[in-house]
This record gives structure tokens, sequence and C-alpha cells, in this order.
């Protein structure tokens, strides 16, 4: 019996290649499997390869892996791009309608899916036939898909969820009847715990809603849209709204106006509209208008590979803008933390009056995992100084409220438009204390202090945490979604007799330089791993003066994620 | 009740003597105080330009953002606070030029925002170069053999994109364009108040003679029926966008606060954030 298990299923884009692997991951985590999905897409509607992998395990991994156990093929293409990767003996189901054909170290189990799938009611089906086919193999019963798919169909009639799971049953009994029962493939039982199943960009959606967001101001971009498609339902129950805007310039800009005018606002995009941002991001700097912008990271640059992994856009978040402006630069690797980052983000902007950026990256923003219950009350709403109209009366410089008064932690507090006593000015341009523009040299220094003073000395607490063992051979450096495969590539060296710790990091901004020299101090080699050409991470500890003898890089930026083999296979043939 | 006086500061506007952006500057003063409206209850959300410092110099709250995106920042101060007054304003370079998209759309999704306009047809304060709005023939620094480009017609791509009010005013009828701004903010809905506003020291082509030369009064044409829209095109077109006055409105639109679904009649920025465990259970539980 086994402990983990990888299933996978692929077929032409648009033909139920999606809900297909989601029925089954869903069904699986209600068994209380961690499961861990990883979608194979590309940048069309129809047509063209895709494939959805599904790894279901006793233990919490967050990382895809390098095989499959059962492979389910609705084409031949989905055959010939994957059975590489079908372990010896693994097995592949395939529909008999393009009469498959398979390499010979796997069990090719050829089920009439449309047919079967047709003789229940509809073609469209055959997932479900396909699906059965799946629960024989692996010794599962078809109950375990009831539930979902009562879900799924109830509002279509009773008449439906009964074809859907007769067409289950069908595909069961056919490949139970082929000998396709294996019990080596059959998963150890799972201990029922409930667990929730959703992507990093779901947890975002959620994080936002319980962080207080009511405006949110967004252009449509892979893989950051599914944020702002959440939040357009679930704003209304709110009170709060989503804008589709022209573009990433006015969603940007858009969103300092509502912050400015008192709401919590956010915007959601990725490397494309980042950089159509930069200048609106310096004015939130320069006013200190609280902003919190998302940047879901894809392959870059230019359109680059829209729908694939990538870590790239960290440089450009920290020194993107012109200009220097105070500001903060989160990254989360986990959905559970893309929840909580949220709240975070805005009480770090609202009480330091800054832009803050959360940056996932794809394989972070669209993997669908095991996700532990999130708590609303946990999140606490922090809105940083904000003056009383009588406070504002007090504090005035010719007729207007001292917005930008210099105070020893150089955060002033903020007003909102509308509160009487509290007119002032803001401006892109240096200022005064009460907002009008400003060149005086003194004042343009002090001022210049005041903004970049407030994070001068901070390092956010959180910002490197360290796991492993003590005094090891090997520091991993990790940042975003790498969390999972460095957590198993560190197992697998551990196996091999290296002592290994991991320092992942939650924060790149204001840099952590002693928490993370704290982290790699005791390391005799540190390898930082990232989805870049560049080593933008590497590059960074240098820039900041984070110092370690035996610093290397390990790289990957053809479009797909790191898997914990190839770190271990990697970071093993360092020594 | 506040008066002209109250929305005035003591800044001294860095405007060259002369330009024409002084009378705008009146005018929305005069025009809120006549509305009755308190300082504090209005955010004037300006450009960069010379134009664009007059959020500076109007004692409301004030917000001087980038170059060409007043408007959509406008729409952000609204949808946080929808019983703001809420004003926009800049110039022809930064509202039809690097912000002619904004101005579109802004148009369409037509928030309850007033924009006034202060054209002069030059980009004044990066000294003189053509602007958007610019004739074809014009010279300056940027067309020094005249503009082989044709000048955009504010109000006829105001028209075509679908603006419930439109008006437009000159710098020297002061009392035309203080009723055209009061009217514009009284407009549920989008409005624009496009302003020829000479510019006195780069822009030696459209003068305040030119414009009093070329200009057609709409408010003197007795039976123009501004609520009709072919109407508006025609006068629009005979005099090459040189008219002035109220030149279209339409009461039938709605504005887009009144649309958004579940949007509450309380300002965002004085709502409770918190949510309730209600709704965040029932979210979270979609995905057990
Ligand atoms: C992104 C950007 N590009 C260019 C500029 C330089 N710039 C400032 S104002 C301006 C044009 C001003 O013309 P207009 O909007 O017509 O205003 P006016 O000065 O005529 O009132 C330009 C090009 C800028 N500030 N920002
Ligand atoms: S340069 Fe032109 S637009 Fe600018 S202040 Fe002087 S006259 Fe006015
Ligand atoms: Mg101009």
């Amino acid at each position: 019996m086994l402990d983990q298990l990888s299933w996978k299923v692929g077929g032409q884009q648009g033909e139920g290649v999606e809900s297909t692997g989601e029925t089954f991951a869903v069904a699986l985590n209600r068994q209380g499997y961690y499961v861990y999905s990883f979608r194979h897409f590309s940048s069309r509607i129809k047509g063209g390869h895709s494939n959805d992998k599904v790894r279901v395990s006793l233990k919490r991994f967050r990382a895809s892996n390098d095989y499959t156990d059962v492979l389910l093929a609705f084409d031949q293409e989905s055959i010939d791009l994957n059975v590489g990767e079908v372990r010896q003996g693994g097995i592949v189901i395939a529909d008999e309608k393009f009469k498959p054909t398979a390499p010979d170290h796997v069990r090719l189990f050829v089920v009439p899916l449309t047919k079967i799938a047709e003789e229940s009611g509809s073609a469209i089906m055959k997932n479900m036939v396909s699906l059965g086919a799946s629960a024989c193999a692996l010794g599962l019963p078809v109950d375990i898909f009831t539930e979902v798919i009562e879900e799924r169909f109830r509002r279509k009639g009773q008449k439906v969820v009964d074809q859907n799971m007769e067409a289950i049953q069908r595909g069961y009994d056919y490949m139970k009847d082929l000998g396709g029962a294996d019990p080596e493939l059959a998963l150890k039982p799972a201990d029922g715990t409930r667990r929730y199943f959703m992507m990093g960009n779901d947890a975002l959606g959620l994080g936002a809603l319980a962080a207080g967001v009511r405006v949110m101001p967004a252009y449509p971009i892979t893989p950051a849209s599914d944020v702002m498609e959440y939040l357009i339902k679930k704003l209304p129950k709110v009170g709060g709204v989503v804008v589709q805007t022209e573009d990433e310039i006015a969603a940007m800009t858009m969103t300092i106006g509502a912050n400015y005018g008192g709401a919590r606002a956010l915007t959601c995009t990725s490397g494309p509209g980042l950089s159509l941002m930069m200048e609106a991001i310096g004015l939130s700097g320069m006013t200190e208008t609280p902003t919190v912008i998302i940047d879901t990271q894809r392959g870059g640059p230019s359109t680059g590979l829209p729908t694939k992994q990538e870590q790239s856009d960290y440089l450009a978040a920290l020194f993107g803008t012109h200009g220097e402006i105070p500001k903060i630069v989160l990254t989360p690797a986990t959905p559970e933390e893309c929840f909580y980052v949220v709240g975070d983000a805005f009480n770090l902007a609202e009480q330091y009056q800054c832009p803050v950026i959360i940056m996932t990256d794809l394989q972070l923003s669209l993997s669908k995992q095991s996700t532990d219950a999130l708590d609303n009350k946990a999140v606490k709403i922090d809105r940083g100084l904000i003056a009383t109209s009588e406070e504002a009366a007090a504090n005035q410089a010719s007729g207007e409220f001292k917005r930008y008064a210099f105070t020893e932690s150089g955060v002033s507090p903020r007003i909102f438009p509308g509160t009487p006593g509290g007119i002032h000015k803001v401006t892109g341009n240096e200022h005064f204390e009460n907002g009008r523009p400003a060149e005086p040299a003194g004042n343009r220094q002090k001022m210049m202090d005041k903004r970049l003073g407030k994070l001068a000395h901070v390092e956010l607490e959180g910002s490197v945490v360290r796991t492993g063992d003590e005094n090891p051979d090997v520091v991993i450096v990790g940042i975003g979604a790498n969390v999972g495969a460095i957590t198993e590539a560190s197992e697998m060296l551990r196996a091999d007799g290296y002592k290994v710790a991991h320092a992942q990091l939650h924060a790149i901004l204001p840099f952590p330089v002693q928490m993370l020299q704290d982290a790699i101090h005791d390391g005799k080699k540190v390898v930082v791993v990232e989805n870049n050409a560049t080593g933008q991470i590497k590059h960074l500890m240098n820039f900041f003066g984070v110092s370690h003898p035996d610093v290397q890089s390990l790289l990957k930026y053809d479009g797909q994620p790191f898997l914990p083999s190839e770190i271990h296979a990697k970071i093993k043939g360092m020594f | 009740m506040a008066t002209v006086k109250d929305f005035r500061n003591d800044i001294r506007p860095n405007w060259c003597p002369g330009c024409g952006d002084f009378s705008v500057q009146a005018s929305i003063q005069r025009a809120l105080a006549s509305l009755g409206k308190e300082p504090h209850e209005v955010a004037l959300i300006s450009g960069i330009g010379c134009s664009g410092r007059i959020s500076g110099y109007v004692n409301t709250y004030g917000f001087h953002g980038v170059h060409g995106r007043a408007l959509p920042t406008a729409q952000g101060v609204k949808l946080a606070n929808r019983d703001l007054t809420v004003l926009a304003s800049g110039g022809d370079g930064d509202g039809f030029g690097i912000g002619l998209n904004h101005f579109m759309h802004a148009v369409r999704r037509n928030m309850d925002i007033t924009y006034i306009v202060m054209d002069n047809r030059i980009y004044g304060l990066t000294k003189g170069q053509t602007s958007p709005t610019s004739a074809h023939g014009f010279t300056a620094k940027t067309t020094p053999s005249g503009n082989i480009e044709e000048g955009l017609v504010p109000t006829q791509v105001a028209l075509s994109a679908g603006i419930g009010f439109l008006a437009q005013g000159f710098s020297s009828d002061v009392n035309q364009l203080v009723g055209l701004i009061e009217q514009a903010i009284q407009y549920k809905g989008f409005s624009l108040v496009n302003v020829y506003s000479p510019c006195v020291t780069y822009n030696k082509i459209n003068t305040y003679d030119y414009f009093r030369d070329n200009i057609f009064n709409l408010d003197k044409v007795e039976g123009y029926d501004p609520t009709d829209f072919l109407a508006a095109q025609r006068a629009i077109t005979e005099h090459d966008g040189l008219v002035t006055g109220l030149i279209y409105r339409n009461d039938n639109k709605v504005a887009y606060e009144d649309q958004i679904p579940g949007y509450q009649e309380t300002p965002i920025s004085q709502a409770d954030l918190q949510v309730s465990d209600d709704i965040f259970t029932a979210a979270l539980r979609e995905y057990a």
C-alpha cells in the first residue's frame, strides 16, 4: 500500500481536463489526504495540450514530483507527452476512441470512455467514466465522489446527478473487468481530517475580504485575474466594489485615490502590469499614501511565458520606481500565508504609510493544495495613525493641517478628505509639512529623511524563517512556492547523510540583513534557490551585505517549477 | 455657510500674469460657494502641468498626482467616499494627451465627478510644445514647420464617448464659466467643462483675441436645446469645436455609484471594515 501517489489527467485544453482533476482532488482532500495539484496549460482557450497533476499523500507536500503512477489520457498526445514520467509498471487509462498506444514500461488500459458516457446520457461525461476507472485502479470506492458530484450538479437536477454517478460506476466496473484494480497502487487510508482545498489566489481573495478591502481597481492578467474575479463575487456582500480599469496605470492611481479617500484599496497584477504601475507606486511613496499591490509573477520579460512559473520580478519590485521611496515587499509561500499576508500588508501600509507589494509566483497563485483552516478573527485591522478633526485643527500651518508633520518616527497622522478641520494638500512634488509644493534644499533633505527614515532600521518580524538542522552542511535559501520542493529536497539530502537547514524569505524589503545573516551563518555552504536566470535574490544578498564565504545559486528559468528531486540532485552535486 | 473667501488660501499661484488659469481658479471658487459647499466636503484632484497646480490654490482637500492620471485618482477618491464633491482638473496635454485613455473610460464609467480642463492648446509647464489640441499647421517648439497632425476636438471626443454633461467655457467669460461649473457639479454623473484658457507665454496663436474672435456662444442661441444630441454634434462640427455654453446634457443616465451591486449609502471610508464571521465562514466553506 502506498502512502503517496501521483495521478495525472491530460487532454486538449477546454475538454474538461481541469474539472476532472478538480473533482478527483477535492474528493481525495475530503478523505483527509493531503493533495497538491499543478496545472500545465497554455495561453489559449481551446485546444493545445493541458494537464492537471494531482499528488495525494498522507504527509503534507507542497510541490509536484517527477513521476506519475496513473495517467488518464483523453488523446494520444497526452500519452506521448507524459508517458515518459509514468513509472515502470504504472498505469495509463485511455479512451478507446483514439486507439491509444503506449510504450512497454507501462500498463495500458483501454476503456471506451466516450462510448460509456454516451450510454449513460452524454459524451461529456467521459470525464466521470475516467474518474470511475481511476478509482478502481487505486482501490478507492466510487462513493468518495458522491458528495462532490451532488454539489456540482444539484442545480441541474437529481437526474443529472444520478447519470454522473452512474457514469463513474460504469467506468469503475469496466476497469475492474479489465483487471485494472491494482492492490499495489492502493493508497493507505487517510484519517479523515477536514482541510480546505485552494490555490494561493483563492487565499489572497479571502485574505482581502478579511483585511477589510472594499475597493479593488484592477486590469485582467494571468495569473492574477482570479483574485479580481473572486472579489467581484464577494465585495458586493460587504458594500465594496471592483472596478475593471482601462489599464494598470489607472488601476494603480485609482487604488491610490481610494486609499487616500479612506478605503482599504488593493490592486493585483503580474509583471507587465507591475511595470506600468511604477510611476504611480512612486506617487504612493512620495505622498505617503498607503497602498497594497499584489504581483503574481509569471514568465517574463515582456509577454514572456504568461502561463508559466517564474520568479523574476524581485528586482523590479525593489528598484523599478524612479527616485527613492520607502516600500515594503512581502513574499508568502503557501495559501495559508497568502491569506494572512493581505491583512499584514494593509496594517504595514497604513502603519508606515507607504506602498506594500505582495509577491507570489504562478505556482503559488495557481496550484490548488490542501490548506488548513483560516481564521477571520486572527486578522486584525490596524489603520495606523489617523488624526481627529480636533487634532488636525490644533496642528496647522498657514491654515492647513500638517499632514506631513515632522515626527520622531517619521510617520505623521493621516486624515481622510471630508473631515472638518483637516484640509491639507497632497502632491507628488516635494512638499512642506502641510503638503504644499516646496523646493528649499533644507526642507527637501528633511522630508527625504523623514520618508526613508520610516523603514530605515526596520526588519519586519518573521522576514526569515529558518528550519532544519544546526550547523548544517548546507543552508538552502528559498522564496515563494519553492518552499515545498526545498522542504522535500532537504529530507532527501538528510537521507543521504547531510545536515540541512532551510531559510525561507517572507519579506525582501526592508531586506532582512541581520535575520538572514543569522540564518545562514552556521552553514558550511549556502544555496539560493530561485526561478530566474540571474539569481536576483542572491544579488540582493550581496547588495545588502549578507555575507558568507560559499554562496551558490540554483536557478531554473525554463517555465517549470522546481521539483524536489532536482534540487536534491543539484545540491548533492555541489559537495 | 462658506463664502468665496473660504475657498481661497494664502498661496500666490505661480502662473504667469495674464494666464487664463486664474479665471478658472476663481470660477471654481465662486461655483463652490454659490452651491453652498463647505471646503472640507470637496476634493480637487489635479494632474501635472501649469494647470495642475490648481489643486494647491483652492482651499479644499487637494491631491496633485502624476501627469495624466487625475481622472483615475479622482474616481478612486469618489469610490472611497461617495459623499465628497470630487473635482478633477488639469491641462489639455494632461487630459487629452497622456491621459486620453482615462478620459474616454471615465466618460463611459460615469461616476459623479466634474472634470475641468484648462485647454490652452499647448504644453505650458514644459515650456511650449505642441499639444494634442493644437491645430494642424500650429507652430511651436516641437512643430517648427507646422503641426502635421490634426488637432483633437475635446467636445467631439466627449460626445462620441457618450458623455452625459458637456460644457465649454472661456477664461474671459467668468460669469458664464461659473454657471457652467455649478451645473456640472450638480449634474449626477460625469461632467466635462473644457475651458479655453490661454497661455500668454507660449501660445502666440490661440490668444485671448483668437478665442474671442472665433468662439460661438451657444447660450445666446435662441432655441438651442442642449438635450438634443444631434444638435450638439452639429454645433460642435459647424464651429470646429469653438463653441461655449452648455453643449449637451442627458438626464437619463444613471451614475456609476448608483449601479454598483451592494454599494452602500454610507461611504466606504466610514464603514466598519471587519467582515462578519457569517460571511467569512460561508466564503471559506466554498473551498471545503
Ligand atoms: C510621465 C510624465 N511625462 C512627462 C512629464 C512632463 N510634463 C509635465 S507637464 C507636461 C505637459 C503639460 O501640458 P498640459 O497638460 O497641457 O498643461 P499646461 O502646462 O499647459 O497647463 C509634461 C509633458 C511628466 N511630468 N510626467
Ligand atoms: S506658461 Fe502659459 S499656461 Fe503656464 S502659467 Fe504661464 S501662461 Fe499659464
Ligand atoms: Mg496645456
